[in-house]
C-alpha cells in the first residue's frame, strides 16, 4: 500500500471516535435549535459551576468567553443549554460591543445531577462551547411546611 | 431501705441526663458554618442575597400608613434604625400584658391590630414577613439573649422538653440531629446545630422567604410528625429554649439556608 | 414586585463596568402544586432587558431554568453619564421596570 494512501486511512481511522461525539452534539435538538447544526468546537468558552450544587433550585453559573468584544469581533449571544430539564434551553443573552466583556453570572435550576452547556454566538457566526457536570441531590428531609 | 431507694434513683436519673448530649459552649456554631462557600457568600452579599429583598420591602411597610387611623409603625416607633436595634436579640419573650410568651411575629400582629387598628396580617404572608425580616436585620450581629427567667421559665421548661422529646414516623426528637449528630452528613447535607440566629432566612428549598415557625413546621414533617398549625404555643416555647440554646450567637437575620 | 441595579457610582470615560440586578419574582415553573394537590400556573419572566440612554445593553430571554428571584451579573463599556433602564417581562404581561444613574467622567 501506498504510505500516503496508509497514512489518509490512518488519519481516518483516528477521528471516527470525536466524530460520533461531534455528531451526538450535531443531533443533540436543544444544542441545534441554538447552532442551526453548525460546528461546535470546546473552546474559548469557560463555564464555571459547583461540582455539587448545594439545592437545584438556585445553582451559581458563570461563563466566560475569550473575544476582543471589538466592533468587528465580538459575542454576539451566550445560550445556556441543560440536559435534563423539562426546558432544556434555559436561557440567551445578547451581548455586543457595548459589553466591552463576554462574561456573565446568574443562577440557574437544575432539575436533578446533569451536564450544563454553554454555547457562544459569535459576530462572525462561528459556535463555541463548555460543558459542565453538575451534581444535585435531594434535600434530606421532606419538607411540607 | 431509703438508701437503696436512692441509690436506684440516681442509677434511672443518670442515664436520662447521659442520652443528653448538649452542646458545649465552646462549640456552639451557627447555621452558617454548615454551609458551602457559595451559600456563605451569597449570604454576606447585600446586594445578591434575595433575603434582602423582603428586608427592603419591610422598611417601606414601616413607613407606610395603615389601618383606621392612618398611622406608619414610624409614627410610633420613629426611626427602626434606632428604636428597632437590639429588639430582635430578646425574642419570643413575654408580653407584659397579657403574660403570654410572644415571637415577633405575633408581636408584630399585635401592634397592627390593636395600635394601628389595621387588619391582621396573615402568618407567613409577604408583608409580615417583611417587617419581621426588617426589623430582625436592624440586630444583625448582635448576640441572641432571650429571657428565661420569672414567667417565661414555664414557656422554657416546655420548650426544652419539646427539643428532647421523641415524635413523628422516624421517632427522632430534635435533640438525635442537632444535639447528638450536628456535622455528620445526611445524603449531600450537613447537620447543622439547628440554632434559630438566622431566622427569618430566605430558603433555596422554598424559593422565598420563611419564618423560624416555617422552619420547625418543616422540621416535624422531616421526621414525618404532625405539623402544629401556626402560632401554636409549642413552636413560641421551642424558639425560647432554642434562642436560650444560641445565647451568644449573633443575628445573621436575613440568612441564607438551603 | 421591586427590583435593585448595582453600579459604580463613577465611571472613567471607556472603562469596563460591572453591572448587577436582581428582581423579585418567583419565576413559577408551573410543575409545583398547591396544599391542595392543583398545580400552580406558570409564570416565569421571560425577557430583562438593560438600555443605558435608550441604547441596549444587554437583552436575556429567560425561561423557568432560571432561579427565583433572578440575579444578573454583565458588563457594559462606560460611554457618558446616563441612566441605566431595567425592564422586565413576564408571561402574564407584567412589565417591571427600575432605574440607576451613573456619573461618567473623561
Amino acid at each position: 500500500m501506498k504510505r500516503r494512501s496508509f497514512l489518509s486511512m490512518f488519519a481516518g481511522l483516528c477521528s471516527l471516535p470525536s466524530l460520533s461525539r461531534a455528531q451526538s452534539q450535531v443531533s443533540d435538538p436543544a444544542i441545534v435549535a441554538v447552532t442551526k447544526g453548525a460546528r461546535l468546537v470546546r473552546e474559548r468558552v469557560k463555564l464555571e459551576m459547583p461540582v455539587i450544587a448545594e439545592n437545584g433550585n438556585a445553582v451559581p453559573l458563570k461563563v466566560s468567553v475569550t473575544s476582543p468584544m471589538s466592533a468587528t469581533d465580538y459575542v454576539k449571544a451566550i445560550h445556556l443549554v441543560s440536559d435534563r430539564n423539562p426546558v432544556r434551553n434555559m436561557a440567551s443573552f445578547n451581548l455586543g460591543p457595548y459589553s466591552g466583556r463576554a462574561e456573565l453570572s446568574t443562577r440557574v435550576r437544575l432539575a436533578g445531577s446533569q451536564n450544563v452547556t454553554a454555547i457562544a454566538e459569535m459576530s462572525d457566526g462561528s459556535f463555541w462551547m463548555d460543558r459542565t457536570h453538575v451534581q444535585v441531590t435531594l434535600s434530606a428531609c421532606l419538607d411540607e411546611s | 431501705m431509703k438508701a437503696l431507694i436512692l441509690i436506684a434513683l440516681v442509677f434511672c436519673a443518670v442515664p436520662a441526663a447521659a442520652q443528653r448530649r448538649v452542646i458545649s459552649p465552646s462549640d456552639v456554631k451557627s447555621g452558617f458554618e454548615f454551609l458551602g462557600p457559595d451559600l456563605k457568600k451569597l449570604q454576606q452579599d447585600d446586594f445578591a442575597n434575595p433575603g434582602t429583598l423582603w428586608v427592603d420591602r419591610g422598611e417601606k411597610l414601616w413607613r407606610a400608613a395603615a389601618g383606621g387611623d392612618g398611622k406608619s409603625c414610624a409614627d410610633c416607633h420613629g426611626d427602626a434604625r434606632t428604636s428597632m436595634k437590639g429588639v430582635a436579640v430578646r425574642y419570643p419573650k413575654i408580653d407584659e400584658r397579657t403574660g403570654k410568651l410572644m415571637s415577633l411575629e405575633a408581636r408584630i400582629l399585635q401592634s397592627r391590630v390593636e395600635r394601628q387598628k389595621a387588619p391582621p396580617l396573615a402568618r407567613e404572608s409577604e408583608d409580615l414577613l417583611a417587617l419581621s425580616a426588617y426589623i430582625t436585620s436592624l440586630s444583625r450581629g448582635l448576640p441572641m439573649e432571650a429571657n428565661i427567667d420569672g414567667p417565661a421559665r414555664r414557656n422554657f421548661e416546655l420548650g426544652e422538653a419539646f427539643f428532647f422529646r421523641r415524635r413523628g414516623q422516624l421517632n427522632l426528637a430534635c435533640m438525635h440531629c442537632h444535639d447528638a449528630n450536628w456535622g455528620r452528613t445526611l445524603f449531600e447535607e450537613r447537620i447543622s446545630q439547628g440554632h434559630p440566629n438566622a431566622w427569618p432566612a430566605y430558603r433555596l428549598d422554598w424559593q422565598a422567604m420563611g419564618s423560624l415557625e416555617r422552619r420547625l413546621r418543616a422540621c416535624l414533617s422531616g421526621v414525618r410528625a404532625e405539623i402544629l398549625p401556626y402560632g401554636s404555643p409549642e413552636y413560641t416555647d421551642l424558639a425560647l429554649y432554642l434562642s436560650w440554646r444560641a445565647r451568644g450567637l449573633p443575628i445573621e437575620s436575613p440568612g441564607v439556608r438551603r | 414586585m421591586s427590583a435593585r441595579i448595582q453600579l459604580p457610582a463613577e465611571a472613567r470615560r471607556g472603562e469596563i463596568i460591572e453591572v448587577r440586578v436582581l428582581i423579585q419574582h418567583p419565576m413559577e415553573t408551573g410543575y409545583r402544586f398547591n396544599d391542595s394537590g392543583t398545580p400552580i400556573p406558570r409564570n416565569v419572566i421571560h425577557t430583562i432587558l438593560c438600555a443605558y440612554n435608550g441604547t441596549e445593553v444587554l437583552r436575556a430571554e429567560t425561561s423557568s431554568g432560571i432561579a427565583a428571584n433572578p440575579y444578573l451579573q454583565f458588563f457594559m463599556v462606560a460611554e457618558s453619564s446616563g441612566e441605566l433602564l431595567l425592564t422586565w417581562i413576564d408571561d402574564e404581561g407584567v412589565r417591571g421596570t427600575e432605574r440607576q444613574s451613573l456619573i461618567v467622567r473623561e
